[in-house]
């Protein structure tokens, strides 16, 4: 260890905490560019593989199935593996239709589940806005390799979702990977599929 | 002249008279609502009509939207009126989207979960029930739904609060902005408040309203606006809009008809003098319909505003006919008067008595008001003329010479049989028009009576749309003696329903039986549930080849005893929920009897097909389940008064033709009488029916009118001493003019009933007066 390096250092730290605004400034660009590049796309078709490990059940459970995005606010994910189920959002409400049965939810009754929702529909719609309504956003990687992490801000949130981590290649969204608050986990691989 | 010993006596008995008309007047109620028009003696589905109108759940809500300034005020501004409002006892529930009953409303149904379900069964309890339940349940915890089931999991393995949430149709419900309830538009705020009060208690509906609006009041911003709906506010705002233009109205004929008089008489104590028949017989109206309905409508004092042009006009007769020129004796002139006049005027009133009497049979207690009322107000007036009036006149009483008017009117008269042919042309055209629109002369929808403005039938569409308000049209009733009885037929309906819910017949339905299962259910239910032991050992062989332990299911097996041995549900359960208001509403006890309504929502987009539905409802062989279309129900309603009425019309005719024919004892003379006033009643139909007005009732009554007041002048045209003396052409002109001032301005009032009864009136009243003279007999020619 020589001291004459010290001073070196301390330049080098002052010049990194500097910067720091101006990182920080850049990255919210980043983010801005992101949703930007997100929104561009007005409707999307994809299929996905869904990974859940829910501490209840002794193994996890796998499905896969396909994902329909109109923009701003119509989504649907359609489960063809292992049992046949849709789960659509248009709006405010929420149409889950499983076997014969058909449940229409009101978002607005289930903020929790609206939060949930609004994380994903917002990133596809690339609504910055929305997104912070209930998140706090980071954004990691490059504009080839990027990952959004989503942190709840408000309490009610934060006991049903520790984190939401959306990766993706340029405007298309690869995985989301879901951190519920007790340890509960889903990650979702999604492969973009020529429109139909 | 000091009035003679029978003077005073008559005197003290019309005074005693007013006096008691006016205790009764002052202790009478005024209603403007549409609940007059309903019938006194109803069918099943007309009563149910009628209950729903009065005091049905529809009846009792108003839609509040606020408007202007920005969203996140109105929300605020929302919860603000929402949380005074709640503290008020008028209301029994204030919904603006805050989630203030939701927790209870979710308690409620998780804690009696396997009272409520109709999925409890003993098989659903069994392996494979649990088996299947469990696989489900399962597959939703992995669903995005997932979120919602899990803590409920342990306890609800079966997802039997999944299956009551499910149920729990909230589709149209709007959507939240800031924490309240927002247009789609997003222009307003939203507020659906239920008044305890009935919607057929008018006075408690404006409290309710005046409430509203100080809430609002106390805490609005200026650029806000508040705008209400709603079947009592409708109610309040039109007995506003008649009681304000009825006494507008009045306050304008009463001076036009004073002016009138003025200029005939020139003397203040004769308009004074003329004009007390006319409070009297009005009074004597008002108090008679008091007496006899319990209640006035607000049409039938707009009816009484007219009336004064026809009571005027015995006054008229008595002062100016028996002004004879030269004559320095009025006392003498006015016994001569009554012994050369009086019976022609009292046979014009028998007319009109024989006509409005007719009205009185009509099973419309509204049209039955009129009816009493003209009676009344008929009698009182021209025996006020006759027996009070006379003994009143001062000694020099006077009025002003009319006779060159008169003799104006004998001159035209003279050359009046000159237009016969000109008459028959325009009759015949009439009958033409008529003809020709025969389809289409009236109108018989129940919305044509409604005093309700355009713009605020369009208000509460608009707002009515944005809430997804019930619109009760549909409806399946169900009737029994006990409140178990109906609610188990209609849970046996709410299966039918279910049916063609499934089969997309339907949108959706409301039952009571959800949110308060028979007695008989809850047992069913409560019995299929296994005892721990059993339930213990199907759990362990139903969760094989599924991804849980059965050791997570310990709360489940806890619940489940616990729900073997709860006290049933009874109403006091859903106290301060959500859905006690549904059952309230839903299910209704008169006396011994019991109704469940279960109202029906259309398939977006689409109409409901009646006849599938009550094929499938007649199917079930349940009996007293009646299907209703209330628009439907109330329309027919509305078609079967209207021929109702055109048939005592007929009927009020014929009766004035057998006391004419009884009086005079001649087909021709009595043919004289009729026809001038049947060409006046076909000529003012036919004007009508040009100028594109479709007939209601009030046009009827109208019509009744024009030939009650017409007959005075054909009477007073075939006395025999021919010819018609001047002043008594005077007199009808005089009599004729009053009267025309008096509907005449009804005609212009915007309220549609009034309008019609003016605009038939008025004009008839001057085509019986113009035939009464063109048809009269040719001698005097």
């Amino acid at each position: 260890m020589t001291r004459p390096s010290y001073p070196l250092l301390r330049l080098m730290l002052l010049a990194a905490l500097m910067l720091m605004p101006a990182i920080g400034h850049a990255l919210d660009w980043d983010i801005d560019q992101l949703m930007r590049n997100l929104a561009q796309t007005r409707s999307d078709h994809a299929s996905f593989i869904e990974k859940k490990s829910i501490a209840m059940l002794d193994k996890p459970v796998e499905s896969s199935g396909e994902l329909f995005y109109t923009a701003p606010d119509h989504l649907e994910k359609r489960t063809l593996k292992p049992k046949a189920e849709s789960m659509t959002v248009d709006g405010g409400t929420l149409i889950i239709e499983r076997s014969r049965q058909k449940h229409r939810l009101q978002l607005q009754d289930y903020p929790e589940v609206a939060a949930f929702i609004d994380s994903i529909r917002g990133t596809l719609a690339g609504d910055r806005h929305a997104l912070e309504r209930n998140y706090r956003l980071s954004l990691e990687g490059t504009t080839e390799h990027w990952t959004l992490q989503l942190l709840p801000v408000n309490e009610k949130m934060q006991a049903v979702v520790k984190r939401i981590r959306i990766a993706g290649v340029r405007d298309a969204v690869r995985s989301i990977e879901i951190t519920q608050a007790d340890g509960d986990s889903s990650l979702m691989l999604i492969e973009k599929l020529t429109t139909p | 002249m000091r009035p003679t010993q029978r003077g005073r006596t008559a005197i003290a008995l019309w005074l005693a008279f007013i006096v008691a008309c006016s205790i009764i007047i002052s202790r009478s109620q005024f209603t403007a609502d549409l609940s007059a028009f309903l019938p006194k003696n109803p069918t099943p589905a007309q009563q149910l009509l009628l209950e729903q109108i009065r005091d049905g759940l529809a009846s009792r809500l108003i839609l509040a939207g606020i408007e202007g300034t920005d969203p996140a005020t109105r929300a605020a501004l929302s919860k603000q009126i929402a949380r005074v409002l709640r503290a008020d006892p008028a209301f029994v529930s204030v919904n603006n989207g805050e989630p203030v009953s939701a927790e209870r409303d979710r308690e409620y149904l998780f804690n009696n979960r396997y009272l409520l379900s109709p999925a409890v069964t003993p098989a659903r309890f069994g392996v494979d029930g649990l088996h299947a339940a469990l696989g489900d349940s399962i597959d939703l915890l992995a669903s995005p739904a997932g979120l919602l089931v899990k803590s409920l999991l342990p306890r609800d393995p079966t997802g039997e609060m999944v299956q009551l949430m499910g149920q729990m149709d909230s589709s149209s419900r709007p959507r939240m902005t800031d924490g309240a309830w927002a247009s789609k538009d997003g222009a307003r705020a939203l507020m659906l408040i239920q008044t305890r009060a009935s919607g057929a208690d008018t006075d408690a509906q404006q409290r309710a309203m005046t409430a509203i609006r100080q809430a609002f009041d106390t805490a609005a911003t200026p650029a806000a606006k508040l705008v209400m709906t709603g079947p009592g506010v409708f109610s309040v705002t039109s007995r506003e809009a008649i009681q304000s233009q009825v006494s507008r109205l009045s306050v304008i004929s009463i001076a036009l008809i004073a002016a009138l008089l003025l200029l005939v008489y020139r003397s203040f104590t004769a308009l004074a003098l003329g004009f007390l028949p006319v409070i009297s017989g009005a009074m004597a109206g008002i108090a008679a319909v008091s007496l006899g309905f319990g209640s006035v409508h607000g049409i039938t004092l707009g009816f009484g505003t007219a009336l004064i042009g026809e009571a005027v006009d015995y006054s008229i007769y008595l002062f100016v006919q028996s002004e004879q020129r030269g004559s320095d004796t009025p006392c003498a002139d006015k016994q001569s008067w009554i012994k050369r006049f009086w019976p022609t005027v009292r046979l014009g009133v028998l007319t009109s008595i024989f006509g409005f009497a007719s009205l009185l049979l009509s099973g419309f207690p509204g049209l039955a008001q009129l009816g009493l009322y003209s009676i009344a107000g008929l009698i009182a007036a021209a025996m006020v003329t006759r027996f009070v009036l006379p003994h009143l006149l001062p000694a020099n009483f006077r009025i002003h010479d009319v006779s060159a008017i008169g003799e104006v009117l004998s001159r035209l008269v003279k050359h009046a049989a000159k237009l016969r042919w000109a008459a028959a042309m325009l009759l015949l055209a009439a009958f033409a028009i008529l003809t020709l629109h025969r389809a289409s002369l009236w109108n018989d929808k129940i919305s044509s009576l409604s005093p309700v403005s355009a713009s605020d039938v369009a208000l509460d569409a608009s707002l009515r749309a944005d809430m997804g308000a019930p619109d009760v049209r549909y409806l399946v009733v169900v009737s029994g003696a006990s409140r178990e009885s109906v609610l188990q037929s209609a849970e046996q309906v709410s299966l039918t329903l279910q049916a063609q819910v499934d089969q997309g017949e339907l949108a959706g339905f409301e039952s009571p039986s959800r949110y308060l299962p028979s007695v008989a259910s809850q047992r069913a239910r409560q019995a299929s549930l296994p005892s721990p032991a059993e339930l213990k050992n199907s759990l362990a062989k139903a969760v094989r080849g599924l991804p849980v332990h059965a050791s997570l299911f310990t709360p489940f097996l806890t619940d489940i005893n616990a729900a073997r041995t709860q006290a049933l549900l009874q109403v006091a359960d859903l106290e301060k929920t959500s859905m006690a208001m549904a059952v309230d509403a839903l299910l209704i006890q008169q006396e011994n009897h019991w109704s469940a309504l279960l109202p029906l929502t259309a398939p977006g987009g689409g109409d409901i097909n009646a006849g599938r539905i009550s094929a499938a409802l007649s199917s079930t062989g349940l009996p007293d389940v009646l299907f209703v279309d209330m628009k439907a129900e109330s329309d027919s309603l509305y078609s079967g008064y209207l021929h109702e009425v055109i048939l005592l019309s007929l009927g009020g005719l014929v009766a004035i033709i057998g006391l004419l024919l009884l009086v005079f004892r001649s087909t021709r003379r009595v043919l004289r009488i009729i026809a001038p006033l049947a060409a006046a009643v076909i000529t003012v139909t036919a004007g009508l029916t040009v100028f594109g007005q479709q007939l209601i009732i009030l046009h009827l009554v109208g019509l009744l009118l024009v030939v009650a007041i017409g007959s005075n002048y054909a009477l007073f045209f075939d006395r025999t001493d021919s010819p018609v003396a001047p002043s008594t052409l005077a007199s009808m002109l005089f009599a004729n003019l009053t009267t025309v001032a008096g509907f005449g301005v009804l005609a212009f009032s915007n309220v549609s009933i009034l309008q019609a009864m003016g605009a038939t009136v008025a004009p008839g009243v001057i085509l019986a007066l113009i035939y009464a003279a063109i048809f009269a007999k040719k001698t005097h020619a």
